[in-house]
């Protein structure tokens, strides 16, 4: 850092342009490490996402050449496409939902597990871990909520004369959203945890001494005004992370109650997305709801960056 | 300074036995939720036929058959491609993906946290955005890529793209930005060491615990890779897409299909087992904090 201080005297004599060629001499060894992978990130992610926001303007559809059509994609989408307004508003729900209930859960679990001996706080890592680990291990969901009478709930219920009928819990549109909450939050606790426990570790330990000699009276004291402000990049990690997972969910649902849902009930924009790019080609119109849905993201990062900042003030 | 940190110690810091009990009952709770269906998916893989289709179901079993498993290596050998090939596939991206971010994701996160280059904060700020876009609209430009390569129906189409992983740069980045002290490596440039040398003797012990998360969370995404719409050939496919294969026979191989799950859940759990005591014992002890 010092260097850059002494550097900063000199800058006055320079042109900008100067000084940043001059920067970027001195330290050319950043641009070799950052070069593999910028490589590769550039060919298979910047590359790509640039080309589906040109072709979200174009028709194309894999067979004909693609036309230029303007924002005639978007305004389908909002005025001619009510199953796209399904989807967003399904996907408003989950995500307004299993975002942050998963989010704060995680960081509760990884904040209360913290204190335990290495030992257990590993085995109890493990039982709240597997579940988002296990890949497709969320379709036993399927068995234990069957509509048939081996359901497992369904058998209990039936048992102890709660119900007479059994109930078609993943083709009733009253129970399939709210089981696929229950279910997405029962996997969430995944990386975004694991980055929250290892964040918790990091936290320097000599703060929490000067903050009980500063008056830090309360755990819940310690956490705001210590452990959550030293570990602000962990949390904005768990925040994209949530994010991405919960406006980018469709896998449970599709394993668990089919594609397409009952009426649509569980339809959200990915679903909706893969319908158009992955089943009917209409890529330009799939790119179209790929850029809103890269849209909706952005804002809702924009909004939790805000919501981290007030931390520990 | 880890030591600080003893249990009497912490009881005088703060700590109410009201909370810790009211913290306690919450886990225990959710604990069983989390618990539940992992035992009862576990359990389903040793219940006999007579057992799965009893009413009403258990969440144990009574009399645990390994009969399942062994349905489930009958069907295994029936098919056409040897079912080591898929999961020598599956070891193979797995494990080259996964080291190959690590190392490229550190590396470039090194750089943008510590380096003080023109353009960082642009370059990172692409990077944390692009985690927004869905994956699906960018499939059909990279396939047209990769197919200009040469890449596709090869293992690079399944490698390559792993090891510029957002995520794990992205994890990295965090992280040495936390754990990572610039004292202690001004020090280590002022004797001269390489940026590249600094970056491997001292940053990278210093970021162990995200070392973890980062090899977890790569690994599980490369292991639960089904179908890609980059491989045809039968004998280049994963494990997972073989495994779900054979079992999607409707309610005959119920059993068969269980065990599956459950070997598909064993390697990840293992591998997040060991690395966890592997890594979390090492920081412990490296003296990460100053």
């Amino acid at each position: 850092m010092s260097k850059t201080a002494t550097k900063a005297v000199s800058r006055k004599d320079m042109t900008r342009a100067q000084w940043t060629w001059k920067e970027m001499k001195k330290n050319w060894v950043g641009y070799a490490m950052i070069a593999p992978f910028i490589i590769v990130f550039i060919m298979f992610t910047v590359a790509p996402v640039l080309v589906s926001i040109v072709v979200s303007f174009t028709d194309f559809n894999m067979l004909q050449v693609p036309n230029f059509v303007g924002v005639d994609n978007y305004i389908r989408l909002f005025l001619d496409d009510d199953i796209f307004l399904i989807a967003i508003k399904n996907t408003f729900i989950f995500a307004g939902i299993v975002g942050p209930s998963s989010y704060l859960m995680s960081y509760m679990v990884a904040w209360f597990i913290n204190e335990l001996e290495p030992k257990i706080r590993a085995l109890v890592t493990l039982i709240f871990y597997a579940p988002s680990i296990s890949g497709g291990i969320y379709t036993i969901f399927g068995t234990l909520f069957s509509g048939d009478a081996y359901g497992w709930a369904n058998a209990w219920l039936k048992q102890l004369g709660f119900i007479t009928e059994e109930i078609n819990w993943f083709e009733d549109a009253d129970y399939v959203m709210p089981l696929c909450i229950m279910v997405s939050l029962w996997c969430s606790l995944g990386t975004a945890f694991l980055s929250f426990i290892a964040g918790l570790q990091g936290v320097d330990r000599s703060l929490y001494e000067a903050g009980a000699v500063d008056g830090v009276r309360n755990r819940w004291q310690e956490l705001w005004y210590i452990t959550l402000p030293s570990m602000k990049p962990q949390l904005m990690f768990g925040a994209i992370m949530s994010i991405t997972s919960s406006f980018g969910y469709g896998s449970i649902v599709d394993a668990l109650c089919g594609n397409p849902s009952v009426d649509y009930c569980a339809w959200t924009i990915t679903h909706h997305l893969n319908d158009y790019g992955g089943s009917r080609y209409e890529i330009g119109y799939s790119s179209a709801i790929a850029v809103i849905l890269f849209g909706i993201m952005i804002g809702a990062n924009k909004l939790v960056k805000n919501l981290i900042s007030k931390v520990g003030k | 300074m880890a030591k600080l940190r003893t249990r009497k110690h912490k009881v005088v810091l703060n700590r109410s036995v009201g909370g810790d009990a009211g913290i306690t009952t919450m886990l225990v709770i959710l604990g069983i939720f989390m618990l539940v269906p992992m035992v009862y998916a576990i359990s389903q893989s040793f219940k006999p036929l007579d057992e799965l289709w009893i009413f009403p179901p258990h969440l144990y079993v009574i009399n645990p058959t390994f009969r399942n498993f062994k349905d489930l290596f009958v069907l295994m050998n029936t098919s056409w491609v040897p079912f080591s090939r898929y999961i020598f596939n599956t070891v193979l991206v797995t494990v080259t993906g996964t080291l190959g971010n690590l190392l490229f994701g550190s590396m470039a996160a090194y750089a943008l946290s510590k380096i003080m280059f023109p353009g960082r904060k642009w370059i990172f700020t692409t990077i944390r955005t692009s985690l927004m876009f869905h994956k699906t609209c960018t499939a059909v430009s990279n396939f047209i890529l990769m197919s200009a390569l040469g890449m596709v129906d090869s293992y690079w189409a399944l490698i390559v793209p792993a090891w510029g992983h957002t995520l794990g740069l992205y994890l990295m980045k965090q992280f040495m930005e936390t754990n990572v002290n610039n004292s202690v490596l001004e020090s280590a440039r002022l004797d001269g060491s390489s940026e590249f040398k600094t970056f491997w003797v001292i940053a990278m012990p210093m970021v162990k615990p995200a070392w973890l998360t980062l090899i977890i969370y790569c690994f599980q995404d490369l292991w639960n890779a089904g179908s890609s719409i980059y491989i045809h050939s039968e004998q280049l496919k994963s494990f997972h897409y073989a495994i779900n294969q054979i079992v999607a026979g409707g309610i005959k191989r119920a059993g068969a299909s269980a065990a599956a799950s459950v070997i598909m859940m064993i390697v990840p759990v293992m591998v997040f087992v060991i690395s966890q005591s592997k890594i979390i014992e090492t920081m412990g002890s490296s003296g990460m904090k100053d």
